[in-house]
Parts: structure tokens; sequence; C-alpha cells
């Protein structure tokens, strides 16, 4: 398919359309609105389920309830509208069910601001709701990898059974880049829907989807099963992005929409001579762990950019394993940094090393 | 090699569209772009502005500092972009809604009475257009063809009437750019 | 002379939409009864095989492991959205909730009356007994004035808890409602009219006609700390004045239903 123009929200709600999602619940809130009223056009017109949920609340009991079902579903909604999905996305999680949500976060806490922020790391990449669970959250820095990143994510859910979380933000969904859909799959028929999803107790055992089990140890097995998923998802999920790290000496570590940013610092700090690269986290659950140690075994110094008070940067330290100091800048609030604002931390970095040589 | 516009004008001036009318230009051509909006709770009126960056190179960052070119459409946003467009840039200003001159001596600077133009034209909503064909003469990166032609293919439905006029107003907006280049 | 032949007839068996499991409920509870009519509308419409239930957070949390069919637990409230989703991914399905009072009328007031208000194509049992069971005997929206709850121990002052939730009252109100009735459990005649009404809002679910609830007046003895038999006299008693038995909305198009069959 060839390129075209695509504003994110309207192409990550197209490409889960291509990807065969078969129903979409969601409630009104900027800036992510533009994907529910893509859905809600093109859903009728393929004869699939688009509804306006009462609220976010309702939107991913919904969700719950559809895949169940053992249909491709998914919502999408913002930090607020998100922290209310929390319930809902704990009782998908306890009951394995596979579930796509996209969080195109803004400025917070409370009802905060409509801007670009990555403020809901925390929430989304360590669990969110409560319990023992993680969901598989991936990071999109581009339309482009809006869409790829959505597609894949259907994929994820099912062979795992869990909740994939595609985390971006307010820049990403509100931003046009030319950008290639995938082709149109099929939608599963009835009969092709998995064995344990609820269709009815016809010439089988009723199926049962529940998440509440009385006996600690019974629920201890759960958390046992979650946890040997998880294992297989941190073996074999990782993704990252990386640029000009061979010799680099700064490794700038960022995400989503900083990651971008941050590139565009790091070319412009080599064209000055600063042997510095960029790591890009593209799963933040799982996370790059063991990249981030072989990287810092090698440079001198780390610098994490995000659009929070330095949420990501408990992660890097963990993979850092106190090798290297690491400094943080961040912009917060909504705002997003600018290259010539990561460009001069750069260049902090590189006369502190000089000095100490 | 890139190029970094900034649109900025009243919302409702049509800056919006004016980015994204570059932006399905710069696809056609096969150049990476990113059109990177202001967006908030207004849906008419207020401060609307667009960041198009346009390269021959994967772009980074979609939004920037110090911009290549600035169309301004009214104060405020020559007060805000001014100050901030790269030495030997693009400024064009819309007298029509500015009453002071810019200050910069280190810019090409275009003074266009969009909004009168536009209305001689027919249609005060064509300022947007003026402006753009202003601007395109200054810039190597897309011809007024070029973005004539994606505006043919993009303008959307409900508006095809207005096509003729909307390639007319670049028009004369290239024109009085270039004709008080000669002048100078 | 010939042996005397046995002639063996069956007069009650367990209904084949029920589990073999005891269920967990309190000796004198009416949730034996609700279930046991639900099952019977089940087998009597052969639907089994058809009908997806969603169970609520309360004491029926785990009618799942009592019905013979496909389920689900939904969240505290929760049902009629997780419904909603199951519903409209099986529009062909019969899908309906069991919720409680705290679940219907308080956490999940807003998911009842959206799911209600839509029309959407479910059925809903609500277990009205005036109390929250499984934690022990709180006021729930449905308490009486007056009454004594551990939460409301002098008894619930509508000057600091307010006046009760009358569903049945209220979603009838709303245009996607098709069906919404009250009936009750405290005696056999009672017992009878609820099952009718039961089956009537499955039918209406079947015909595709809209949302459809049936209320129940139920007891809760362990606490309301009552035996069985008071408990039951104590529904007659006090909540049949609170919350008047009948039918509150019958859509046209369901034409065999008689106006006055609960009162």
């Amino acid at each position: 398919m060839a390129k075209e123009l695509l504003k994110g929200n309207v192409a990550f709600a197209e490409a889960a359309i291509r990807a065969g999602c078969e129903a979409y619940f969601g409630y009104p809130i900027t800036p992510q609105t533009e994907a529910l009223e893509h859905m809600a056009k093109r859903m009728p017109e393929l004869g699939r389920v688009f509804l306006q949920a009462e609220s976010e609340v309702a939107a991913i009991n919904m969700v719950y309830g559809a895949a169940c079902a053992g249909v491709r579903v998914m919502s999408s909604s913002s930090s607020p509208g998100v922290s209310l999905m929390m319930e809902g996305l704990s009782y998908i999680a306890g009951s394995e069910v596979p579930a796509v949500l996209v969080d195109i976060m803004r400025g917070g806490p409370g009802l905060g601001n409509i801007a670009p922020s990555q403020g809901d790391y925390n929430q989304i990449v360590k669990g969110g709701g409560h319990g023992d669970y993680h969901p598989v959250v991936l990071a999109p820095a581009s339309v482009q990898e809006l869409i790829d990143f959505t597609v894949e994510a259907f994929d994820i859910a099912e062979k795992y059974l869990c909740i994939v979380i595609i985390l971006a933000d307010g820049s990403l969904g509100q931003m046009m880049e030319p950008a290639e859909l995938p082709e149109m799959k099929k939608v599963r028929s009835v009969k092709e829907r998995p064995n344990w999803a609820l269709t009815g107790a016809r010439d089988r055992d009723p199926n049962i989807i529940t998440s509440i089990y009385m006996d600690p140890l019974v629920e201890e097995e759960l958390n046992r099963r979650l946890m040997a998923k998880q294992a297989k998802i941190e073996a074999n999920e990782v993704r990252f992005r990386e640029l000009m790290l061979d010799d680099a000496e700064i490794a700038v570590i960022a995400f989503g929409t900083s990651g971008r940013v941050a590139q565009s610092a790091v070319k412009t700090a080599r064209e000055e001579g600063i042997r510095v690269g960029l790591l890009r986290p593209i799963s933040l659950y799982p996370y790059p762990y063991e990249r981030v140690r072989q990287i810092a075994g090698k440079v001198k110094e780390i610098l994490v950019v995000e659009m929070n008070s330095g949420q990501m940067l408990g992660d890097v330290r963990i993979g850092n394993e106190g090798r290297v100091p690491i400094s943080f800048y961040g912009r917060q609030g909504g705002v997003i940094p600018l290259p010539d604002e990561v460009l001069e931390e750069i260049r902090k970095i590189q006369s502190r090393i000089n000095a100490s040589e | 090699m890139q190029t970094e516009i900034i649109i900025s004008g009243f919302g409702g001036q049509g800056v919006l569209f004016a980015g994204q009318l570059l932006s399905y230009a710069a696809l056609e051509k096969d150049l990476h772009v990113t059109w990177f909006p202001s967006y908030g709770p207004e849906m008419r009126g207020g401060t609307a502005h667009c960041t198009v960056i346009i390269s021959d190179d994967e772009i980074g960052s979609p939004v920037i500092r110090n911009p290549t070119a600035a169309i301004v459409m009214n104060l405020p946003s020559l007060d805000k972009y001014e100050p901030l467009v790269k030495t030997d840039g693009v400024l064009v200003v819309n007298t029509s809604l500015v009453d002071r001159d810019p200050e910069r001596e280190d810019l090409q600077i275009e003074l266009v009475p969009a909004n009168e133009i536009a209305e001689e034209l027919g249609d005060k909503r064509l300022a947007n257009l003026v402006m753009l064909g202003a601007l395109l003469n200054h810039l190597d990166v897309l011809s007024i063809d070029e973005v004539g032609a994606s505006l043919k293919r993009h303008i959307p439905a409900h508006h095809r009437d207005l096509l003729q006029g909307n390639i007319k107003a670049m028009q004369r907006g290239t024109a009085l750019a270039a004709g008080e280049k000669l002048a100078t | 002379m010939a042996e005397k032949e046995w002639i063996e007839t069956l007069i009650y068996t367990k209904s084949g939409s029920l589990t073999e499991l005891g269920t967990h409920y309190c000796p004198g509870c009416t949730h034996g009864i609700s279930h046991r009519l639900i099952a019977e509308v089940i087998d009597e419409m052969g639907i089994r095989e058809d009908t997806i239930g969603i169970a609520p957070v309360g004491c029926a949390v785990f009618a799942y492991d009592y019905f013979n069919m496909d389920f689900a637990e939904a969240a505290h409230g929760r049902a009629p959205a997780m419904a909603t989703g199951l519903k409209r991914v099986n529009p062909d399905k019969i899908v309906f909730t069991y919720q409680g009072d705290g679940d219907l009328a308080s956490i999940g007031a807003a998911e009842i009356m959206h799911a209600a208000g839509r029309g959407e194509n479910i059925t809903v049992i609500f277990i009205n007994n005036a109390i929250y069971g499984m934690t022990g005997g709180q006021m729930a929206p449905t308490t009486l004035p007056g009454q004594r709850t551990t939460s409301t121990p002098l008894g619930r002052d509508i000057e600091v808890h307010g006046f009760p939730l009358r569903m049945c009252e209220i979603l009838s109100q709303l245009d996607g409602s098709a069906y919404v009735v009250r009936r009750s459990l405290h005696n056999v005649a009672n017992i009878r009219r609820a099952k009718k009404a039961i089956r009537q809002a499955f039918e209406v679910q079947r015909q595709g006609l809209g949302f459809s609830m049936v209320e129940l007046l139920s007891s809760c003895p362990t606490n309301w700390g009552m035996s069985a038999d008071e408990a039951l006299t104590w529904i007659e008693e006090h909540m049949v004045e609170a919350y008047p038995l009948g039918d509150y909305k019958v859509s046209p198009s369901i034409a065999v239903t008689k106006k006055d069959e609960g009162r």
C-alpha cells in the first residue's frame, strides 16, 4: 500500500480495523477523540461493533465482555480516562483474556491539560490496576510505529492472553505523517473463536471466565501462571531501537516522542564531534534492562530524557546497576522538550567528561 | 536538508489546512514530512498554529524552536515568532491584521495584505492561501505547482467549488512576493 | 398372587441448567429459589446452550458454579457493561446478568441506567434484599428507613443516609426498557408469578425487544437476624409496602403479559 498522510489517532484506529478488530468501546477525551470518531464511522460500515460507552469505566468493562467472547476488541483513551479503566484492566488481567488499549497521554495529574505528556509511565508500565500483573507496553515514536504496534498488539495479546497497551502521547495522536496502513485482515468467524471463549456451551462443557479464587493457594497458582507468562514475555518481546551507540561515550535513553526529540539532539551533537548515541526503548514492559546494562558497561554517562518528572529513570537505574552516572532532563505539564534543550544537556555532560580527563 | 515552517494565526484562519497542504505536497514529492498542530479546547477563535517539517532524511523531533520560515496571520503570532525565525529565514506577515513593522533585519520579510487580497478575490477565507503563495516564492523545497496539484487532490469535497479561487489566491501571493522582490 | 409392581413417578428433579454442586448460600436465603427459577425457564425455553450468564460481586459471585452454562464474573456493578460487550459481539446468544442491590443500585447505578437507556437487549435478574450480604450486613441503597444494618446500627436515618432507590420505578422511565417488573419470593404464589416474569423477560430478549429486568424481593435471614420464616414474613410486611409488586414497564409489543399479573 502507498503511503498516506495520516493523523496518529486516525492511523491507529484504522490499523486496528485492518488487524481484525471486531469491537471498539470508548468515551470521548482529548487528545484521542479522533480515534473514537473514526471507529464510529468505520465500524458500522464494516458490520462491526462500535459503542460510545457512558464512561471509561463502562467502556473497559464492555471490552472485558467482548474479550470473553473471543473477539479482537480494543479501547482507546487518554490519561484521566485510563485511570478510570484501571479496575477493568485488573479484571481482564486476572481473567487472562486478550485486550488492546491505546493511551494517548496528556498532562497531569488531575484534570491537567490536553497537551502531550509521558506522565502515565509508572501507572501503565508497572501494572496500574490492583494486584500482580503486567500489561505488555509498546511505545511508538511515529505514526508508522503507531500503526505497526497496534497491529502487533492484537497478536501479542492473543499469543499470551494478556493486555497490550500502546503508550503514546498527545503529539503522536494529533500529528500527521506519511505512513502505510496494512492490508485488511479477515475477521474470524464465530467457529474460529478460541476454545475458551464464551459462545454458548453447545456440545462442550461450560466455559467459565473469572478472576476470583478464594483459596489463596489457588489464587497463588494464577499468580504463578501469570509470572511464568511474564517470564516468556520478558524473554521474547523486548524491543528497542538505537542510533550511533557503537563508539558512544554518552548514551541518551528516551522513549516515544522524547526519543524522537533526543534523536534530533544526538544528530546535532554528533555534528559537533560529541560521541553520543541514543537508545529508544520500544517495549516498556518488558523493559530492555539487558541492553541498558550492556550500554552502561561501555559509556561514561547516561542521559535520560522524558516528558515527566523521571518515571522511566527508575528502570534505567535498574539496568545501569550503578555502573555510570545518570542525569535526567525532563519537561512536565504537557511541555515537549525541544531538541536544543536536550543538546545543551549533552554538551554539559561532554564538558564534565572533558574536565575529568 | 530540512525545512521547518510555522504557520500561526487565529483559529478559523485556515492555518492548519495551509500546513496540511504543504505536507501533502511534500508526501507526493516523496519527501519526509511531519505536520504538528496546536490543539485546544476551542473549535473556533483562539490561537492556532502548526509546525511543518520537510526533509529528505528521517525527521527526528516534530517540534523545533527556530523555524526556517514562519507565516504570521495576526499580531500575537508576529510577536511570538519574529524573534524565533532562523537568520536568513523567511517571515511572511499578514499586514491586514498587523499594525507594526517587523523589527528583524536579518530575515527575508514579505508583507502581504492577505485579507484585502482575499476580499478582492471575492472570499476572505482565502487569506491563508495568499500567504502560502507568498511563502512558496521564497522556498526551494516545494513549488506553487506542486502545492496546487496537492490542493486539487485534497481539497475537501464540500469546498471543491473553491478550488480555482484557492489556486488564484496562491498565485496572487506568489506574484506579490516576486514583484516586491523585483522592486527592492 | 403376582408381586406388587412399584410405579415410580418423578415429581421433582434438579434442573438441567443447574450443576450438581450444592450452593454456599445461607439456610433460608432465597438465592437458591431464584437460581432454580432461572434454570427452569432456560430449560423450558431450550436455550441453555445459547445462554451466557454474568455473575455479580456479592453473595452470588459464584453463581457460575451452580449454573450449567457459559458464565463470566464481572467487576462490582459492571455486569451490564460486560453483558453489553458480550451481547454486541454475540447478538444471537441470550445474555443475562444476576445482580444484587448493592451491585446494581449503588456501585453499578450508572451501568444499569445506561444499559436500560440504550435498550440493551439483555436480561437482568435483580435480587433486592435491602442489605449487603457478602460483606456482612451493611446498608444497601435499598435498605428501608429505620432498618438496622451493621453500618446503620441505629437504623437507616434518612437525614444522614437519604432514601432508598426504587430501581423498577426509575428504570421503567427509560425508553430503552422493554420489560421492567417487580416480583417477590416470599411465598409460593409469588414465586410462581416470579417465574412467569423471568420467562417473559427472557422471551423479550429472544425477540430482540430491548432491555428486560425482573426485580425479586428476597430474604437475607442471616443479616436481618431472623429465622427463615420470619424473614419471608418481613418481606411481606415491610418490603412489599416499600417496593410495590407489579409491572412497571411492559412494552406494547409484549402482548401476552397481563398488566395486573404481579399485584
